[in-house]
């Protein structure tokens, strides 16, 4: 202390003085105004709308309608959520690339900061479902047995027991769901993209749809096994048949005349 | 009587294959038998050290499926059921499942390919002919056939007492009807148990995800649903009877897109229940695609329309599915009005 009363009449004691009273002032500033930091959120948000409408003026307004009102190309927008884009447009699925029964996976052309910018434009349409936070899709900890029995329940009909997908009208096709993020089959479920039906959360709640994304993880998924080997595309009895049938009594059936098509004979005939 | 009187020569391999060894004169029968080729042996008939050979390759055979018995063991022993290891081409596989299965494969074609070889090369490779026996008996042997029948009708006299005769017939074609009447105790009659389920008015809809009664609010346009009635428990004796009976899905269609009135008159502000049960023959049913409103049966691509009373558009079901009838009752629950008003599944004979 008696260091510090020494220099109190330094030249640049007043300079030291005020640059603590600035910051002092800065700091309770910053501690007390929140309210701040929540009008910037605001403007980000307006920010990231404006400039989702004119992704969306240039890349979906010629099918989906300049309001996002639908054509006769493509459905009404109002209402589809944010979840619903971050789908259909970071799986590559829009902007579609030609009409026909169903509208293909491929590389996405948007970056992830443009598809939140068109997700919140088409959020700013209507209510509808919210793209989900990592937290909502991560599966870690869910019950895989259980996500067995509701995808049985509710998704083998289409996807196969093991989420190989499968054949539908007209062309139309349930995809395989080997590569799929748990983010966009998260997403799927809740906003029932093309014809797949939805499974919202009222009758599907956001923990069986966790126990879902485990379960195909674990069958489906890039760490999962298949103990038995050889599982012809994971399509069951039908397939594994007809394997049986061709391959299997053909290779008997070869190596039978095989053998008696080769002489024993010391002298061939 | 018997075929000792025949005589013996002609049923055995004769020699007269033999005489045709060398070749016929074909230019004076073009169709004659030319018989079997002449005998020619193999470098194992020749050659011993060939022979020793091909023992050994027959032997080595046999010893590694012995050892691959061995090895069949072992895996069992050795690998845990839960061990998965990489193997190219085939990818991550169960070690347990791999050895066996190589293993035992190993083990039966050995054994195979061991018996093939052995029989190709050391066995005696001498063609033989076994020539047929003629098909009709003697004259002889038929007459005496004959001789003994009559001879045995004679002697029971059934031809002279006409009441034994009739009373036999009677008492062997009476005897059957007792195996048909037993036959009732098969099971019992079907009753009404095609015709109804135990949907009945005022039971709840239970969503079979959550196992909580649905609301009409949780419904929403384009979800698709499965539900079974309030009060079946899982782990009852006749649950699977049940269910494969009440099984409903449910699926919400704007009022405006439904064409059917009826429909329209028994859903709940769009809200339908139908049955998750093919009427072709009863498979569950439930590939719906949200936008055209058609349901397709995975067996035998059978395709309902659900926004026109489910009436069949493809396939060979015969009926629309079955549509239960449901309100809400006053605590805001979904609940039936009543059990399916036609029989749920497949037709019947006597369904009409």
């Amino acid at each position: 202390m008696k260091k510090l009363s020494a220099r109190r009449r330094h030249p640049l004691a007043a300079v030291v003085v005020l640059l603590f009273a600035l910051a002092a002032t800065g700091g309770l500033y910053a501690a007390f105004a929140p309210a701040g930091k929540a009008q910037a959120d605001e403007t980000a948000q307006s920010l990231a709308i404006e400039e989702g409408k004119k992704l969306y003026a240039v890349g979906c307004a010629s099918c989906h309608g300049t309001g996002g009102q639908g054509s006769s190309d493509g459905p009404s927008l109002v209402g589809v959520g944010s979840a619903a884009v971050d789908f259909q447009v970071s799986t590559g699925r829009m902007p579609a690339q030609q009409p026909g029964a169903q509208v293909p996976k491929k590389p996405a052309i948007y970056s992830q900061e443009q598809i939140d910018q068109l997700a919140a434009y088409i959020a700013s349409l209507g209510a509808g479902p919210i793209t989900p936070t990592g937290k909502q899709y991560d599966p870690a900890g869910a019950d895989i047995a259980n996500g067995g029995v509701l995808f049985r329940n509710n998704c083998a009909q289409c996807h196969n027991f093991t989420g190989e997908g499968g054949a539908l009208t007209n062309g139309k096709y349930a995809p395989n769901l080997e590569d799929v993020s748990p983010k966009h089959i998260y997403e799927a479920m809740l906003t029932g993209p093309q014809n797949m039906p939805s499974f919202p959360d009222s009758t599907m709640p956001e923990k069986q749809k966790k126990d879902i994304i485990a379960y195909l993880q674990n069958v489906n998924g890039e760490k999962s096994t298949s103990p038995g080997g050889l599982k012809l595309g994971g399509l069951g009895p039908v397939s594994e048949g007809l394997f049986g049938w061709i391959f299997g009594l053909g290779a008997l059936i070869a190596v039978a005349v095989w053998v008696a098509a080769h002489t024993a004979k010391a002298k061939k005939s | 009587m018997s075929s000792q009187e025949i005589p013996e020569e002609k049923y055995l391999p004769s020699e007269q294959g033999d005489a045709h060894h060398g070749g016929v004169a074909v230019a004076d029968d073009p169709f004659a038998d030319p018989g079997l080729p002449v005998h020619k042996p193999r470098i194992q008939d020749i050659d011993e050290r060939a022979a020793r050979r091909s023992e050994r390759t027959v032997a080595f055979l046999f010893t590694l499926s012995m050892l691959a018995t061995i090895g069949f063991i072992a895996s069992y022993v050795i690998f845990p059921v839960d061990k998965i290891v990489y193997i190219f081409p085939i990818g991550k596989v169960s070690a347990l499942n791999f050895s066996l299965g190589m293993t035992l494969g190993t083990a039966l074609f050995c054994i195979g390919a061991g018996a093939v070889h052995w029989a190709r090369t050391l066995m005696s490779d001498v063609e033989v002919a076994a020539e047929r026996h003629e098909i009709a008996a003697p004259p002889e042997v038929k007459a005496q056939v004959l001789q003994d029948f009559a001879d045995g009708a004679r002697e029971s006299g059934i031809g002279r007492r006409p009441l034994i005769r009739n009373t036999m017939i009677g008492a062997l074609a009476m005897l059957p009807l007792s195996a048909v009447v037993i036959m009732r105790d098969l099971g019992p009659l079907p009753e009404d148990k095609l015709r109804k389920t135990i949907w009945a008015k005022g039971k709840l809809l239970i969503n079979d995800n959550t196992d909580e009664p649905l609301r009409p609010e949780d419904v929403l346009v384009g979800s698709l649903t499965f539900a079974r009635p309030e009060g079946l428990d899982e782990h009852a004796h006749d649950f699977q009877t049940q269910i494969a009976k009440a099984a409903l899905m449910i699926v919400r269609i704007q009022p405006d897109d439904i064409k059917d009135k009826q429909e329209l008159a028994w859903s709940h502000d769009g809200i339908v229940a139908y049955s998750k049960i093919c009427t072709h023959v009863g498979c569950p049913i439930s590939l719906y695609e949200q936008q055209t409103h058609h349901v397709l049966c995975p067996c035998h691509q059978s395709t309902f329309d659900l926004s026109d009373g489910a009436r069949v558009i493809f396939g060979p079901a015969g009926h629309a599915l079955p549509q239960l009838r449901i309100g809400v009752n006053d605590e805001g629950f979904l609940e039936a009005l009543g059990d399916f008003e036609e029989p749920v599944g497949p037709a019947f004979w006597e369904r009409g």
